[in-house]
């Protein structure tokens, strides 16, 4: 059987356990199955923008090392975040022969990174290694009914050069929803930055701006959100009890990742789900049933 | 004698050129050189981590990581002495800590700043995996950071050379004992042996040996039962 030189990311390990558990799940459902590499680090978190500050690529160059040990040429992960600063590394040092030179002298204790390794996001290979029929046929229960709104915020569709799809218009997700026979829900801050690290030193702006983006999915009528980031999950989640005091009326959003919705629907362990969902709606015997 | 015993070597000491006999370590060298140690020199046994020391070779760029103590001295080793130089380390109670995968982090909140240079690594004159435990710390594996870090000796090298201004030793010292506290498994016969303790079984022997007078007692150890070897 195939599978996947999968690239976790720290959050998945504590935060967003539940993220892996589902996409592990999933995938050996899905007969492509991640294979967690033995030796990681941090991917960087935040990818640098200085042209000549080759320090802060170590960290995902040293994570492609340890891809070209593994014998493999492609790194998979579903963080977001891991993706674009994983991706952006690889743009900028794959064919740049000076910095990689650079970058393998002051790495002497590794082998040379021969600037080869790819990566790709979990629902990029997906899309296209497994496609949405094979999706859809691997269903035990349809989600009808369930109306799901995607958000992507930035780290998948920007820059456009390391976007998985169209950032301006993505489908990826509509895409997955709708193999899952649910409801794709359009509305305006799909793509919208949910305020990432902000969050530490200005919580009072993700308060602001997961009003904005839940409320704008609420009447477009979601009834769930997912996600495919840990940070836009955290903030969009964890704020939302801040908003309620302020806004009595205010309803709760349920968010979770997208593998967790799949996992629903194929009836494999999703992890631990947000709770409203499973009171609000029932699609039939297997929502909720994983165990976490 | 011969010509090895004869054979000098010559090193540099904070700039000045001596000639030592060939076959000392760093620190003999520069006592033999006429240096003292007041401060850096500890068990002189590999074990206690207070000779940290860094030195270069000729015609090398790199600077080398090693305890003075263990490392032979080399011709043409440029020495200096490190001062005294401790991190700042977190205060906590053992006993009130949340063993839960954030604490390092909450503790020691710089290692989110790692950015994998390995620096650390590289300056372990242990061979520790220095960046590795750091990482599992970041994701909260507190298991494999004392694992990895199971050999640290608290010599400092890798927190003198990082960048991001990690307290590596100081951090790993820490979830060692959360690990040994909270987290490693308690051996069976261990906990046996507790209970028994409490439930007084032992008591009564112990109250003869109490009770006994010194040439009672020497008579008691000679004539002890000794497990087999």
């Amino acid at each position: 059987m195939d599978r996947l030189t999968y690239f976790p990311g720290c959050s998945l390990k504590d935060e967003a356990k539940e993220f892996e558990i589902s996409a592990m799940a999933v995938m050996k459902v899905l007969e492509l199955p991640l294979v967690e590499i033995e030796r990681w680090n941090c991917c960087g978190t935040v990818f640098s923008l200085t042209e000549d500050d080759l320090m802060h690529q170590l960290a995902s160059i040293r994570n492609f090392i340890r891809v070209q040990e593994a014998g493999s040429d492609e790194i998979v992960t579903s963080c977001a975040m891991c993706y674009n600063t994983l991706k952006r590394s690889s743009l900028f040092v794959n064919h740049a022969e000076e910095r990689l030179e650079k970058i393998n002298a002051f790495m002497d204790e590794e082998v040379a990174y021969e600037g080869k390794v790819e990566v790709r996001h979990l629902l990029e290979i997906i899309r296209d290694r497994i496609g949405w029929e094979k999706v859809e046929e691997a269903m035990i229960y349809p989600l009808e009914g369930l109306s799901v709104a995607p958000y992507y915020g930035c780290m998948l569709l920007r820059p456009r050069q390391v976007g998985i799809d169209d950032p301006d218009n993505p489908t990826i997700m509509r895409d997955l929803i709708d193999a899952l026979w649910a409801t794709p829900v359009e509305y305006a801050f799909q793509a919208e930055c949910c305020g990432s690290y902000q969050v530490v030193d200005h919580r009072e702006l993700i308060v602001e701006r997961t009003h904005r983006i839940l409320s704008s999915a609420r009447r477009a009528g979601a009834d769930v959100v997912v996600t495919s980031c840990p940070l836009c999950q955290y903030n969009l989640r964890e704020t939302q009890s801040e908003l309620k005091e302020k806004i009595p009326t205010y309803e709760e959003m349920p968010v979770m990742y997208f593998t967790q919705l799949m996992a629903v629907a194929l009836d494999v362990d999703s992890g631990e789900l947000p709770g409203p969902l499973l009171a609000r709606f029932s699609v039939g015997e297997g929502v909720g049933k994983g165990e976490g | 004698m011969s010509e090895q015993e004869n054979a000098t070597i010559r090193i540099h000491i904070m700039g000045k050129t001596y000639r030592v006999p060939a076959g000392l370590t760093i620190m003999d060298a520069m006592e033999y050189s006429g240096y003292r140690f007041i401060r850096g020199a500890g068990c002189r046994s590999g074990f206690c981590g207070a000779c940290s020391t860094i030195y270069r070779r000729e015609e090398d760029y790199r600077l080398q990581f090693a305890l003075a103590c263990q490392e032979m001295a080399e011709d043409g080793m440029y020495l200096v002495q490190l001062p005294f130089t401790p991190a700042p380390r977190s205060q906590y109670d053992l006993e009130k800590i949340d063993p839960t995968e954030n604490v390092l982090l909450q503790y020691y909140p710089e290692i989110a700043r790692c950015v994998s240079c390995n620096t650390c690594t590289k300056a372990c004159p242990q061979d520790i995996e220095v960046m590795d435990y750091v990482q599992a710390a970041l994701r909260g594996d507190i298991a494999r950071t004392a694992a990895l870090s199971f050999d640290c000796i608290q010599c400092g090298l890798c927190t003198m050379r990082c960048p991001a201004d990690i307290k590596h030793y100081h951090m790993a010292q820490m979830a060692r004992r959360i690990y040994g506290r909270y987290l490693s498994p308690v051996p069976e016969h261990l906990e046996e042996q507790l209970r028994e303790i409490e439930e007084g079984v032992c008591d009564s022997e112990l109250d003869k040996l109490v009770a006994m007078n010194e040439e009672e007692l020497v008579l008691a150890y000679a004539a002890r039962i000794r497990e087999e070897e």
